[in-house]
């Protein structure tokens, strides 16, 4: 008798933890819409931000690796092959006549060639590539540090934000709001790893990996690494541009600061 | 013989970080399934060598037919349903490594399994840490949690017991027994932070903060695994704890973790 009591009891509390974790998932997938819960959700990105910004140090570098661990293999990610008909015509020619525009709150915007932009200092770094999804690739890049650029265009003192227009389109809507663009603050824009890159694996930058330009953030996700990138932006907040989240991904629920 | 004494077990620090640890708990269980679906594979070293994983979900043609494989350290096995692939009864079939009703949200959105993932870690550290402190300056992990030379000696009658379901009663009952306070021990001091280590070791910012991170690890891809394989000890810690919980009296427990209160029976007489 008390035995079978007792297979009650348990059958009970099973089926009360089944009901009970049923309830807690559908429960779960409702709160993730509810806003409140976003906007709670959504602070922890500050707090890992604001914590991460204050163990980093504005010059500690990502590590760099050794040509031995290049990835034999880097996988491409994202749009490989921009449909864009510029870009397709640009691409036909090796990108001899394509120019990048730097403007927005600069005292002088700048137009320059690949030409120009390889006759400029560049930096060369072996680094791991962290894509949001979990996996890593290791990558040599060349290019042109993001801040020689800047510094020759002179930031005006109201420019807070860095923004990368791309020719990649990975939305489905049909409008300009589907193109890729990104944003970086400028502890990240000054930093020595940021560049744009004009070569990988001491090759001509490939268009799966983002020909003729593309930048390289070390410190964060690969998605903040634009790719295609065709003009740059000074602006003093983001809030206005499309979406107004600061980049593709970011108007898609994605974490502006990326350094997790 | 003795009689049935009252005794109070748990502190309030000790039931609050508890139950606060279990709900941070299942949180990041779930929303980590959702991100590790994202990219269904574990991999050694610094980077991921594709051809290479230490476990990996995926789907393949079969001939006509589209099937689950899981991989782990270069054995293949049929998960269909289960793992790599979920195929409907109509034959439509979608690629993906858990199955959704285990992860947050239900269906494929790494955006916002991050957010939840990330919100709970910081509860998780928080939480976490306030338990530790409160440990070491009340005396809890001395006191309660640290076993005595005469107990790890032992240690073999006490798993023969344990193995047999036989429980402590009277005196013996009032304070763990050597094989709890060894897991105890082992959870909140090594399989945690375990997990901390390793889900920091994933992010490129504390990698360039802490660069020794990825050493004392073997590189963010070994981070990743043992992050997967630390998270499955806890799945296991858990099951059992579970089902110890049950079958050593599940109301006194659950009542001794929510009030404090817990009841010694008496110890059986010697003849």
């Amino acid at each position: 008798m008390s035995g079978e009591r007792r297979l009650d009891r348990r059958g009970f509390i099973t089926r009360g933890l089944a009901a009970a974790s049923t309830a807690l998932l559908g429960g779960c997938d409702d709160l993730s819409d509810q806003p409140w819960v976003r906007r709670v959700l959504d602070s922890a990105e500050t707090l890992t931000r604001v914590t991460q910004r204050a163990l980093l140090s504005p010059t500690a570098l990502a590590r760099e690796y050794s040509e031995a661990d290049i990835s034999p293999w880097f996988k491409p990610n994202g749009s490989t092959d921009p449909d864009d008909p510029d870009y397709k015509a640009h691409a036909e020619k090796g990108f001899a006549d394509w120019k990048l525009v730097v403007g927005g709150l600069v005292e002088s915007p700048l137009e320059l060639s690949l030409a120009e932009l390889r006759a400029m200092p560049s930096r060369t770094q072996i680094t791991r590539h962290d894509c949001v999804e979990g996996w890593s690739c290791i990558g040599k890049w060349k290019g042109v540090p993001l801040k020689g650029l800047l510094d020759a265009a002179r930031l005006k003192p109201d420019a807070r934000y860095i923004v990368f227009y791309c020719a990649d389109a990975l939305g489905q809507t049909g409008t300009e709001a589907d193109k890729y663009y990104e944003s970086i603050g400028l502890p990240d824009a000054f930093h020595p790893q940021t560049i744009l890159a004009y070569e990988m694996n001491d090759q001509v930058l490939p268009v799966p990996h983002g020909a003729p330009l593309r930048l390289r953030l070390e410190r964060q996700l690969g998605y903040k690494m634009a790719k295609y990138v065709m003009r740059i932006e000074a602006v003093d907040q983001i809030a206005g541009i499309r979406g107004g989240r600061g980049g593709f991904w970011e108007d898609l629920g994605y974490e502006w600061y990326a350094g997790i | 013989m003795e009689k049935r004494e009252v005794i109070y077990r748990h502190s309030g620090a000790v039931r609050l970080t508890h139950w606060v640890n279990a709900l941070v708990l299942l949180v990041l269980l779930m929303s980590g399934l959702q991100i590790f679906n994202a990219h269904p594979g574990l991999y050694l070293g610094s980077k991921s060598n594709f051809n290479d994983p230490v476990l990996a979900m995926a789907a393949t043609q079969d001939g006509d037919t589209i099937k689950g494989v899981t991989m782990v350290l270069g054995h293949s096995f049929d998960t269909t349903g289960v793992f790599g692939v979920v195929v409907d009864p109509d034959g439509g079939f979608e690629e993906r490594g858990f199955p959704w009703s285990v992860t947050l949200p239900g269906h494929r959105d790494l955006a916002t399994g991050r957010r939840w993932h990330f919100f709970f870690a910081w509860a998780f550290v928080l939480n976490g840490l306030a338990y530790l402190i409160w440990s070491l300056a009340s005396g809890h992990l001395r006191r309660d949690l640290t076993p005595s030379g005469q107990e790890l000696k032992h240690i073999g009658p006490s798993i023969w017991e344990h193995a047999r379901l036989k429980f402590p009663k009277g005196e013996e009952a009032k304070r763990y027994n050597v094989l709890q306070k060894l897991t105890y021990l082992f959870v909140a001091l090594v399989l945690l932070p375990l997990m901390l280590l390793t889900g920091l070791t994933m992010s490129p910012g504390m990698d360039a903060a802490f660069p020794f991170l990825l050493d004392l690890l073997g590189g963010r891809q070994t981070a990743r695994t043992i992050h997967f394989i630390a998270a499955s000890g806890i799945v296991i810690f858990v099951a059992v704890h579970l089902v110890m919980v049950l079958i050593s009296g599940v109301w006194n427990n659950l009542r001794s973790m929510i009030t404090g209160r817990y009841v010694i029976e008496p110890a059986e007489e010697k003849p």
